[in-house]
């Protein structure tokens, strides 16, 4: 019985006062589609910097005369080394080969094939690269080379470095982006809140002095957060389910690029931005009544 | 543990209150003044402002049960001040404040508004809750106790009855007069049935004819034994009245007469024809 009131005194306040309502509803609504938007977007800067770190590797040149019993103890040696997650065997042919489909011209005139048998070390976490190579080209016997079959360690140290920095610096950018957005997202829609229950304050005052206790003005202004704020983020979920269906789905199969491989799926961004709405009308609707209930 | 205190504590709370009112029907004589505790009791207090403003300066009085006292004063007297005083809006800077023998002090925050339950409160500007019509103005009173829907469809018709207001049970308060805000007003404070009424300028917006017909409410209000307190700078009203009258002058109470004592059992009719005659200033009043 007193939910169902509360319910009733929160639906007669959005009925009383429709233009602070429709304001707040407005602005739950803005905010959700800029978040929407903005969710899979820095998802997909997220996943294409850490597909351009996961490409960090070392590379691993053999000497040209090293017999296949060289490349299975230097094989099981790099395996052995800390922070290396997997180790790409690929041998003299197959690069002359590899080499060949991609330059057939310069090729045939070499005759015989130059290319090294070639270790592909991809570390756990790109950047452990420098680590790795470190510890393949100078660990050895005398600060040398791990294994003396072994002719050379690819030396990208620059190359490495900066992919680090760049891919870095995108996803610092883009999480400060993302906090700053949700700052003001609920800033927004806390102020928007705030002047709507500032036009009813005398209202307040007056439920205190007939004897109301916090909690029982309370209620219905929550409830009414919880109606607007859902309402809302479903009107945002409506826009970006069309924008979706319309326009990003058709262009995702003719160009890869849009369709990045680990963005939020629909269903988890509806859960996340419907979640989202409620809680924080609610609980800024909760907050920002206190000023108006100290009487 | 404690809780469960405190609930008993709230319920025999309410069971006083309501052991303490008699029913509307059951007339008392007015100004009978009855043994016991007073309903209230200032004892040396002091209102001082944040800004050096003094409100109340060491002010005393009581006021006993089925009392109807005026409580007057030219503007910035402190009258205001007792009344914000006395529910809970403001705390004394000094002294102590007693209604019906307890002290406002042992009130925390969370209890006010339980203990504002147990009083009617009318204003000057109503205070009516715009958005709602005169019959839920009332029943918001009774919701705010935990009032149940039958108790609301009993008791709500019943107090706008006796103030007359049963054709605009459905209008919003935009659409009356004041004199009919104020009656609303007056509905809304009584229809707990509080031991206490307090009125702040209840005619301070209104005209003289339509503030008889307020005064004649709340003395009707009062002969059902539930005491009166009435601040108002209307000292015409007041001399007609012959009610007890406390006045107020910068702070201090400055005059406090117990008058008026043998219209003991005037009712409301001859009270009314009363104050509309012409005003006879009794001798030794100035």
């Amino acid at each position: 019985m007193r939910f169902g009131f509360f319910l009733r005194e929160a639906i007669r306040s959005m009925r009383r006062s429709a233009a602070p309502s429709f304001a707040a509803l407005a602005t739950v609504v803005v905010t959700m589609v800029v978040l929407g938007v903005f969710i899979p977007i820095v998802q997909a800067t997220n996943g294409a910097a850490d597909s351009v770190r996961g490409r960090v590797e070392v590379d691993v040149y053999m000497n040209t005369n090293a017999t296949s019993a060289d490349d299975a103890r230097v094989q099981s040696e790099l395996r052995g080394l800390p922070h290396v997650k997997s180790v790409q065997f690929v041998s003299k042919q197959q690069a002359y080969d590899e080499q060949k489909a991609a330059d057939p011209q310069a090729y045939a005139l070499l005759g015989s094939n130059p290319l090294p048998d070639t270790f592909h070390v991809v570390p756990t976490n790109p950047s452990d690269v420098l680590t790795v190579h470190t510890e393949i080209a100078s660990s050895g016997p005398g600060g040398g080379l791990i294994d003396s079959s072994i002719q050379s360690v690819s030396n990208k140290q620059t190359d490495t470095k900066k992919i680090l920095e760049v891919t870095n610096l995108v996803t610092i950018t883009a999480a400060v982006l993302t906090v700053l957005l949700v700052l003001a997202s609920i800033g927004l829609i806390a102020n928007t809140i705030r002047l709507s229950l500032y036009a009813r304050r005398r209202e307040v005052e007056v439920m205190k002095l007939v004897g109301a206790t916090d909690w029982f003005i309370r209620w219905p202004f929550v409830i009414e957060g919880v109606i607007v704020g859902s309402f809302g983020a479903l009107l945002a979920i409506i826009v970006l389910g069309i924008t979706k269906i319309a326009l990003l789905d058709p262009l995702a199969n003719n160009w890869s690029l849009i369709a990045a491989p680990r963005t939020i799926a629909f269903s988890v961004l509806v859960v996340v931005l419907l979640g989202a709405g409620a809680v924080v009308s609610a609980v800024g609707s909760g907050l920002s009544l206190r000023r108006f209930l100290r009487v | 543990m404690a809780s469960i205190q405190s609930q008993n504590r709230i319920s025999r709370r309410r069971r006083d209150a309501s052991s303490a009112v008699p029913a509307p029907s059951e007339v008392r004589p007015a100004g009978a003044d009855q043994p016991g505790t007073p309903v209230i009791e200032f004892r040396g207090v002091s209102k001082r402002y944040s800004g050096g403003d003094v409100g109340l300066d060491e002010v005393s009085f009581s006021i006993g049960r089925g009392e109807f006292v005026f409580l007057v004063g030219a503007t910035g007297s402190g009258k205001s001040t007792v009344m914000r005083l006395l529910i809970k809006e403001l705390d004394p800077t000094g002294g102590t404040i007693r209604v019906a023998g307890r002290s406002l002090d042992e009130i925390t925050r969370r209890r006010i508004a339980y203990y504002r339950r147990n009083l009617g409160v009318v204003f000057q500007d109503f205070k009516l809750l715009p958005g709602r019509t005169v019959y839920d103005n009332v029943a918001y009173a009774l919701q705010v106790t935990g009032g149940s829907r039958r108790d609301i469809r009993d008791k709500v018709p019943d107090i706008l009855r006796l103030t007359g207001l049963s054709t605009k049970l459905h209008n919003y308060p935009d659409q009356l007069s004041g004199g009919e805000q104020q009656r609303v007003s007056i509905a809304r404070a009584f229809v707990n049935h509080p031991p206490l009424l307090l009125a702040d300028e209840p005619t301070g917006n209104l005209d003289p004819e339509t503030s008889v017909d307020i005064m004649r409410l709340l003395y009707r209000i009062n002969r059902t034994g539930t005491t009166v307190l009435v601040a108002t700078h209307d000292q015409a009203m007041v001399d007609k009245m012959r009610r007890r009258v406390l006045e107020l002058s910068q702070g201090r109470i400055v005059r406090d007469e117990a008058t008026g004592l043998y219209t003991r059992d005037e009712t409301t009719r001859e009270f009314a024809r009363r104050m509309r005659a012409p005003a006879t200033r009794p001798p030794g009043l100035t």
